[in-house]
């Protein structure tokens, strides 16, 4: 008997739901833009972006760090989905232009095929709402999937009330749903000044911007009008605690520091707020890019990893483009949503011409002069190191480090095993960083397996900067020489009854078994060649044609 | 560059070849570990976890190391014992029992639980479970724990580990291998074990034997952590895993994809549409979970034998290798694996299981296109030239 093995995934390979030549993945700036050009240039557009969230993602800080600081405004999806399109004017454009526009969807999958998957007919990405899932197959995909909050610990963190700056702005701006009166901003670069003057003109009291550095760090115009509009400026000053009743931030205690960063005693502060920001920076969103292969490279001036781009915005997939904060940010960007869109033009007249639907002329034309160069801008990773220095210093080493999991620094620098394993041993205690540096260079993912650090609901989104900061600076290492840590699907965590497929091919159902269904695998040694048949098994023993 | 070697080179720092050093290092032999990537980080320690394989010649042996793990290696390896089967129809059940009865044959005890039982015992399983099985044997680890204490183990009695370096030949002179090249130098060896995993039979084309072995795809899921049940080592509906001890419900199962792989590189993990399938299985199992996120998925390579056993076998010719291959089911019977090589290393045979049906030499006779004539082709061309050549 011949035949392909029936176990296998052969001729079950996944089927797409629907396919388009050209999905974008996120609405802001970049991703409209791109998807703009390509359905203008005739080319079947799907832009798809996950906003409005789901309430419960949102209470998990997925995908931005919402702090849960959610008005209960955000279980109406509809009000909310108003509001998004509302305050989108662009994404009335891009209807206009033929783009097909779902939002409350998210992509939680990339899928394409390799040396070790080939049951694939297409390339696919898998999106979900709050009730199903399906995939939907690509001939071209535009990441623009923008960025998010880089995270740093101290004391009380864990308290409702801590947002990152991604998290603020969407709920200021796109769900207007923001539940603060008083805020704290945690850094003054052009992100934390920008947030709090959105926060303002929000009628959010912004009760100040705290700076470890002894300036400033961002355009002095706009931190004098923040001054002037009666935010106090607190430079020099670092995070000691974060205070309240149980489960709430109602005040934060802020030390002066010294011109390293190390707190200075008997100079402690304390401020009443019903929520912080952490604005210290963000980090492009890169775990679509990463599950398609995409090469990425390490650039600290753009958040950390990046893909690697050519002109057109082309990743190392030449179906695959990235476009916007999420192929790489910078502080600059912020006030000049021209760049972004600038870039999605690009990637969605690139991505036009490719499938045919442009000449290069006309696609050149339309593209118009190239747009100057960007000048260089600052390695962030030094200035978070600055700041996790003092956030450790003043709150010390006992301080989470992952909340899902609550490993704090030191059971992550000491690489120990969980807390509710309840384990000792001199063997044990002998081991750590150190001894793990000693084998081998530091890998993030290795630690993760061993300290559990990364490991929870969030998917790390709250704690894998501020892990690979922290390893670096007990290995005495940069970031960069880390290994990305690995992205895998689902990027969204979603019930298994939204992800679960509601049909399946009958052959996928007839023959699943636990384990390969090699009849003799578990045989009894004391009966060889018995089988052990699993119910939709047909036994056939291989090599029986012989 | 030729650098120092050891007494017992060991090919690959999966858990068996982990195991194999850490059991020669107790007994005091010099022993290094030659691992291309991290230990443990291909399927050894990326698996289910389970540790019930009673029906192995390495069985009883499994079955009495496990719960002594922790304490001989230094380390937690999160050892759970005992199963629960979990049946959603008549033929399920019999499967279950089954693998009961497999175990009762070797002196273990096990009882049938009704569905007011089970549901005492899992009360995520919904009214579609007709009854299970309590399996008083068997168990449960964690893999990446378990892989990353060998290691440790094996330092900790003075054996050595080069991670980050890759096999690339093995030295032949009068009948021995007398030495393996790398990429980090060359290394003198008096005993050679091969625990390679996919690419163990690229090892055995090294020394003129057949070795076929078919790598494959397989992949696994995980969700959020949710209260711990009083057994975490649940599993039916044609998927293996376990509840871990932080609550998180990993579970594997369904179709492999046959796989090429032509060299000593390990090819990138990737994951498919399938995970959704997977979940599919996993609510069916436990409807009670069926509102439970994922939070991720991973893949791993294995490699089986056309019969699906292991080979676990001291060559006759160079008479100073040992060649082990789990054949995909490497990660349970570790313990016992690692000890019988171990065995052959140090006095060519062992003591505790005999291992006649794991011997190379049933290969022999193996044709060529063995995979094509059993339908485990990896690629397109060849599952159209297989699906094609009937007749």
């Amino acid at each position: 008997m011949r035949g392909v093995d029936r176990r296998s995934l052969t001729g079950k390979g996944p089927r797409a739901d629907r396919h388009v030549p050209l999905i974008v993945v996120g609405a802001g700036a970049a991703g409209i833009a791109a998807a703009v050009e390509a359905a203008r240039s005739g080319v079947e557009t799907l832009l798809i972006d996950e906003h409005p969230v789901d309430n419960d993602m949102m209470a998990m800080d997925v995908p931005l760090c919402f702090g849960q600081r959610m008005q209960p405004a955000v279980r109406n999806r509809a009000l909310m989905l108003e509001r998004i399109v509302e305050t989108n004017p662009a994404l009335a454009t891009a209807h206009e232009a033929g783009v097909d526009v779902q939002l409350g969807t998210y992509v939680w999958g990339a899928f394409v095929a390799g040396p070790t998957v080939q049951e694939l007919p297409a390339p696919m990405l898998g999106l979900a709402d709050e009730r199903r899932s399906w995939l939907v197959s690509y001939d071209r995909l535009v990441v623009a999937a923008g960025a998010r909050d880089v995270l740093l610990g101290f004391a009380g963190w864990e308290r409702a009330g801590t947002l990152g700056a991604s998290g603020a702005a969407a709920l200021l701006t796109r769900y207007r749903a923001l539940s603060a009166r008083r805020l704290v901003v945690i850094g003054s670069g052009t992100l934390g000044l920008h947030t709090a003057a959105l926060a303002l003109d929000h009628g959010i009291e912004v009760a100040g911007v705290v700076e470890v550095e002894d300036g400033v760090r961002g355009d002095h115009a706009a931190a004098k009008a923040l001054a002037e509009r009666g935010v106090p400026l607190l430079t020099g000053h670092t995070i000691r605690a974060a205070r309240g009743r149980v489960g709430e931030i109602e005040s934060i205690v802020l030390a002066a520091v010294d011109a390293d960063g190390r707190p200075i005693g008997g100079r402690d502060r304390e401020i009443a707020c019903d929520a912080m920001c952490l604005a210290v920076g963000l980090v492009p969103s890169v775990e679509l890019l990463h599950l398609v292969g995409a090469r990425l490279r390490f650039d600290g001036t753009l958040g950390g990893w990046v893909p690697e781009i050519d002109a057109s915005m082309r990743t190392s997939v030449p179906s695959v483009y990235a476009a916007g904060d999420g192929a790489g940010f910078h502080e600059r960007m912020l006030g000049a949503p021209e760049i972004a869109r600038e870039q999605g033009r690009v990637a969605g007249l690139a991505a036009a011409e490719s499938l045919g639907a442009l000449d290069r002329r006309e696609a050149e034309q339309r593209r118009g002069p190239a747009s100057p160069a960007m000048p260089p801008s600052t390695d962030v990773f030094s200035y978070w190191q600055t700041w996790l220095r003092s956030l450790i210093e003043a709150g010390g080493w006992n301080v989470n480090a992952c909340q899902c999991e609550e490993v704090t620094r030191r059971e992550l620098v000491e690489t120990r095993p969980p807390r509710y394993l309840g384990w000792d041993s001199p063997q044990m205690q002998a081991r750590d960083l150190g001894t793990l540096l000693r084998d081998g260079p530091l890998n993030q993912d290795q630690i993760k397996r061993l300290t559990r650090a990364g490991m929870g609901p969030c998917q790390s989104r709250r704690c894998r900067e501020q892990v690979g900061l922290l390893l670096a600076q007990a290995a005495g290492i940069s970031v960069e020489q880390i290994p990305l840590p690995t992205f895998r699907p689902p990027v969204r965590p979603l019930p298994l009854n939204v992800l679960w497929p509601t049909d399946e091919p009958s052959a996928m159902r007839e023959d699943w078994v636990g384990w390969f269904g090699i009849p003799t695998q578990f045989s009894p040694h004391w009966e060889p060649g018995m089988v052990l048949d699993e119910p939709t098994a047909h036994a056939r023993l291989i090599m029986s044609d012989e | 560059m030729t650098t120092s070697g050891a007494a017992v080179v060991i090919v690959g720092g999966g858990v068996t070849g982990l195991s194999a050093g850490w059991w020669l290092a107790r007994d005091g032999a010099d022993v290094l570990v030659l691992e291309k990537g991290i230990v443990g980080w291909e399927a050894s320690g990326r698996n289910g976890g389970g540790a019930t394989h009673v029906y192995s010649p390495f069985g009883l042996e499994e079955q009495r190391l496990w719960p002594q793990m922790d304490q001989l290696l230094g380390y937690p390896t999160e050892h759970q014992s005992f199963r629960i089967g979990v049946a959603l129809s008549e033929a399920q059940l019999a499967l279950a029992k089954r693998w009961a009865e497999i175990g009762e044959a070797r002196g273990f005890r096990w009882e049938l639980l009704d569905r007011r039982q089970l549901k005492e015992l899992v009360p995520i399983v919904g009214d579609s479970a007709i009854g299970g099985t309590y399996l008083h044997f068997g168990g449960h680890a964690n893999p990446q724990r378990t892989v990353q204490a060998y290691a440790w183990a094996l330092q900790d009695c003075g054996g050595r580990i080069l991670q980050h370096t890759t096999v690339t030949g093995l030295v032949q002179r009068g009948g021995r291998v007398t030495a393996v090249e790398t990429t980090r130098g060359t290394f003198g060896a008096d005993v050679v074990v091969v625990a390679a995993g996919p690419q163990t039979g690229l090892f055995a084309d090294m020394l003129g034997m057949t070795l076929p072995l078919a790598p494959a795809r397989v992949e696994m899921i995980a969700t959020e952590p949710i209260p711990l049940m009083r057994v975490g080592g649940v599993a039916g509906n044609g998927l293996y895993g376990r509840q871990t001890l932080r609550g998180n419900l990993v579970y594997g199962g369904g179709p492999h994809e046959w796989i090429n792989v032509p060299d000593m590189a390990t090819p990138e993990h990737r994951n498919t549409p399938l995970v959704r399938n997977l979940g599919r299985r996993l609510a069916e199992l436990f409807p009670g979970a069926a509102h439970v996120r994922m939070i991720r998925a991973w893949s791993g390579l294995v490699e089986n034998t056309p019969d699906g056993l292991p080979v676990v076998d001291r060559l006759a010719n160079p008479d100073n290798v040992v060649i082990a291959t789990m054949s995909s089911v490497g990660f349970g019977l570790s313990p016992a694996s690692g000890r019988a090589i171990s065995e052959l290393v140090q006095h060519g045979r062992c003591s505790f299981a005999d291992l006649g049906a794991l011997a190379l030499s049933r290969f022999a006779d193996t044709p060529h296109d063995w995979r094509e004539r059993v339908g485990w082709v990896a690629t397109r061309a060849e599952v159209e030239l297989a699906a094609g050549g009937d007749g």
